[in-house]
């Protein structure tokens, strides 16, 4: 996933240097920083009570044409990742992949632009962010629940899987794409020059579709193998999905209340890629009935068990853990002590 | 997309993440910390950036029981924060700030994963528990790693890093851009949305159509600054070529750096040194 | 040294929305010559500015800098030779530090590193701002902005320097420091304010737009005389030229040329106010 999404990189920055007229080098940055200052005001989602922000994904395709946007949306991912720690450094791959290949170079060209792109009038410009903004999430959706599979963590069946994060990322969508559209059709009667001039320069025009769906394709199939290879620890693609459905609790909760949530929490978690999964749930089950079963089951996953069976191996385990911490506290401690003396 | 963002956090972090002022007042501490001065500081930050790249993948290739070995890796954070001198108080609360992910992430751990898997006296500690704190470990690892880079490296030399080490200049530019806006852009929205609250007489939340105007009136001024910005870059003498000094200064010090990092984490990867510590001391003992 | 004059001949700028921003504008500033541009708002200050370096091209009329009249072809000269300072200098600093920031101009110039370096630390050094080389933008203050924003353009080595609000925003004493820094400049200055107070002190001459057009061209105490002319101008006297709230005698004339250098513009009277600080 890094990799595809480092290419998809290059190959826009190559792009985006050939087609560049020279206001967009700063154009692109400002708007990189509009997207997260925008992200900090929140609005109210009708009829929940609860509070969403602006993902900006469609709202920069539309604004800056499929390439420039890609790069823009990788760079707030970074620097996201980066600062806040926001999704991970290693699901950043998966993040720029997700949140940035979908809009830009599927949603923006394929919908956005089949509908607005002639003559544009506000009504043409709603309808198309939404339907766009949509389709982007639920193809990013579809794009967590392919790695989450790929990387084999998850031994959740593909449909559940699926049939858990479409419906959910159905209501994101239409709250994305209404803020999208509602944002666009501001500019829109206040410049409408800066949304017809985005189109104009938009090379996609001049690029053949099956071009890009072919790249992508490629892409794709490149990616599965890295993620089944590389991804198969990584914590923080799980996480971000986790997040999401724990997110989209967060947003049906007001209604049924924190019990309620609570409890749909537990039960939807319970599907999920945990890092002990399904196979292991019915062998933790045979295990409380035949505590000495234990160790039979890790190793279907491939995985070390830490010398689980010998309790000596395991104290000296914790006693060097903890004399190993003890070390690294007095290193650092140390170091710090003469560091603020010189 | 993005959608991802509709809330994952547990409302007193949101809160604490989404305070727009608190945000940037952390994030410009973290990059002021890269004005340090110390024998990390002056690194090359290539040498900085790709030992926290191998750091980072030693770390997240272990197995998910693997908790003992891991904890020998904090010895990078720790070493770093004391030669630079970093207020460990402050990095460490960042990264705790992303604590409650891990947390969700692992939380039913250790009720699916009952088998046990170490025994302590009577104390029976089962896998989950031991695969939940991994996953915790693991997470405040990688994320201090982050941290450390960005304090003793700062943003724009780490861009510098990257373009050196091959990424495309269009890329790296976009990223030094959207970095020095960031503060100004925030500012500017801390401002609109403050004007707005005062007058919201404690009604929380933007009706949607508000919120479109709103951002929207944020996005012509963004766009018209952007104008402005290239008219600056215009009237010195800017042509779509960007010339940046090279400053190539990879020697000894960074060698010396990047590889003992290098094998030092190969090692604790291998190896589980705190285990095997621990051996000795209770084979000693008994 | 011709190519330290700017000359403006029957200029019109129309905006592609119909807006007729400059109707007709003609002067003529020599070298060395100490310019305020003003105006009430919308008077077409920033678009006369605009045109000065090239950025907007006129609808019709001419515009000379130096030698060479405005055209494609003499763009990046001009551009080196007219230093502009932005009003906001967050939009003039976009570079991760200060040093990169005005070694920005040199560079793109063709300069190579070493050279670029000194003109770098010249410039630097010319307003007061050595110590802030590696700093961030985002780190400085106001004041500190507007000298390094004044920086990146002197590293450029620019004839004519002109200048959109320069005072703008900035605290007294930051403002005191700048007006300081630029009475020391040689070069052709054109500044645009409205800061009246600043343009008395520093500009012997003063172009008065209103409506697109020159209203008024003259000796600042002139124009700063003639009540009539700034009132229909929605302009006023500046402060250090109203009559002494305390006795109600008039403050001479200020000047440019008599100028002290003295930081602190003393009070022209020998009595004592009352509210005076105790010192």
């Amino acid at each position: 996933m890094w990799a595809a999404s480092a290419g998809t990189i290059v190959y826009c920055s190559a792009k985006v240097k050939n087609e560049m007229d020279s206001g967009k080098v700063p154009l692109m940055g400002v708007l990189g920083a509009f997207i997260f200052a925008a992200q900090m005001i929140n609005f109210t989602i009708p009829a929940t009570g609860s509070s969403g922000h602006l993902g900006g994904g469609m709202i920069l395709s539309i604004l800056l044409g499929p390439y420039a946007s890609f790069l823009t949306i990788a760079s707030v991912l970074v620097v996201q990742a980066l600062f806040f720690a926001d999704g991970g450094l290693l699901a950043l791959g998966c993040n720029i992949f997700n949140l940035g290949i979908f809009p830009a170079f599927i949603a923006y060209p394929l919908i956005y632009k089949k509908i607005a792109a002639t003559n544009a009038t506000q009504g043409k410009i709603t309808v198309a962010a939404i339907a766009s903004a949509v389709v982007g999430l639920q193809l990013g959706a579809l794009g967590v629940v392919l790695e989450t599979v790929a990387s084999g963590i998850s031994s959740l069946p593909f449909t559940t899987f699926v049939a858990l994060m479409q419906p959910i990322h159905l209501a994101i969508g239409i709250v994305e794409g209404v803020v999208t559209a509602a944002v666009v059709s501001f500019v829109f009667r206040a410049r409408p020059e800066i949304i017809q001039g985005a189109q104009d320069d938009t090379p996609a025009r001049g690029m053949a579709m099956k071009h890009i769906v072919f790249a992508f394709l490629a892409i794709s199939i490149l990616a599965g193998g890295i993620v089944s290879r590389f991804a198969s620890e990584k914590p923080d693609g799980l996480e971000w999905s986790i997040a999401k459905i724990t997110g989209k609790e967060e947003l049906e909760g007001s209604n049924g209340g924190v019990h309620a949530a609570l409890a749909r929490l537990q039960e939807r978690l319970a599907f999920l890629p945990d890092y002990s999964f399904k196979k292991h749930d019915k062998e933790a089950k045979a295990a409380t009935i035949d505590a000495a079963a234990n160790k039979t089951a890790p190793e279907a996953t491939g995985e070390n068990r830490e010398n689980g069976s010998d309790p000596a191996s395991s104290l000296s385990g914790i006693t060097g853990g903890l004399i190993t911490l003890l070390i690294v506290f007095a290193i650092g401690y140390f170091l710090k002590r003469r560091s603020r003396v010189v | 997309m993005e959608g991802e963002r509709l809330k994952p956090l547990p409302c007193s972090v949101k809160r604490l993440m989404l305070s727009i002022d608190g945000a940037i007042l952390d994030f410009k501490q973290l990059d002021l910390l890269a004005n340090g001065d110390s024998s990390l500081h002056r690194l090359d930050p290539r040498a900085k950036v790709l030992a926290t790249l191998i750091f980072i993948i030693s770390v997240v290739s272990f197995g998910k029981y693997e908790l003992s070995a891991l904890l020998s890796f904090f010895i990078f954070p720790a070493v770093l924060i004391g030669i630079a001198n970093l207020p460990a108080g402050f990095i460490l609360r960042k990264a705790i700030l992303v604590l409650p992910f891990a947390f969700v992430v692992g939380l039913f751990n250790p009720v699916l994963d009952r088998a046990p898997l170490v025994t302590v006296g009577t104390m029976v500690i089962s896998g989950g528990i031991v695969s939940w704190i991994a996953i915790m470990a693991k997470a405040m690892l990688t994320v201090t790693a982050a941290l450390i880079l960005v304090a003793i490296t700062g943003f724009p030399a780490i861009c510098r890093a990257l373009e050196q080490m091959g990424t495309p200049q269009a890329f790296v530019i976009q990223l030094m851009f959207l970095y020095r806006y960031i503060f100004v852009l925030t500012e500017e929205a801390g401002r609109t949305s403050r004007a707005r609250q005062l007058r919201a007489c404690g009604k929380k939340g933007l009706g949607i159509a508000s919120y479109g105007s709103m951002i929207g009136h944020l996005l012509l001024r963004t766009w018209q600054r952007a104008e402005r910005v290239h008219m600056a870059m215009i009237a010195r003498g800017f042509d779509g070529e960007f010339h940046t000094r090279q400053l190539a200064r990879f020697g000894m010090a960074e060698a010396v750096f990047l590889i003992g990092w290098g094998v030092l984490f190969v090692t604790f990867r291998l190896y589980n040194l705190p285990q095997l510590l621990g051996g000795l001391i209770t084979g000693i003992l008994s | 040294m011709s190519h330290h004059i700017v000359e403006v001949k029957n200029l019109r700028h129309t905006y592609p929305d119909g807006t007729v921003a400059l109707k007709d504008i003609s002067f003529r500033i020599t070298h060395g010559e100490s310019v305020g541009i003003i105006g009430a708002n919308g008077a077409g200050k920033s678009t006369l500015l605009l045109h000065l370096n090239g950025y907007l091209t006129p609808t019709s009329g001419t515009i000379r800098i130096g030698d060479f009249p405005l055209t494609k072809g003499t763009l990046p000269e001009i551009r080196r030779t007219v230093g502009m300072v932005f009003q906001d200098p967050d939009d003039q600093l976009f570079m991760p530090t200060v040093f990169e920031d005005v070694a920005f101009g040199p560079l793109n110039l063709g300069f190579t590193a070493g050279d670029a370096e000194q003109c770098v630390m010249a410039a630097l050094a010319r307003v007061d701002a050595t110590h802030l080389k590696d700093k961030p933008p985002y780190h400085l203050s106001g004041g500190e902005k507007k000298r390094v924003a004044i920086a990146t353009v002197l590293s450029m080595s620019p004839d004519i320097l002109v200048m959109d609000e320069p005072t703008n925003g900035l605290d007294p004493f930051a403002r005191r420091q700048l007006m300081g820094l630029m009475r020391e400049f040689q070069h052709t200055r054109i500044i645009t304010s409205h800061d009246l107070d600043m343009v008395v002190e520093l500009c012997s001459r003063v172009i008065v737009l209103k409506d697109g057009e020159v209203r008024a061209d003259g000796l600042s105490r002139d124009i700063f005389g003639d009540h009539e002319l700034l009132a229909e101008c929605r302009l006023e006297k500046p402060l250090s030229m109203q009559g002494c709230p305390v006795c109600s005698g008039r403050v001479p004339v200020f000047t440019p040329d008599d100028s002290d250098h003295h930081h602190h513009h003393d009070h022209p009277h020998d009595h004592h106010h009352s509210h005076h600080h105790k010192h």
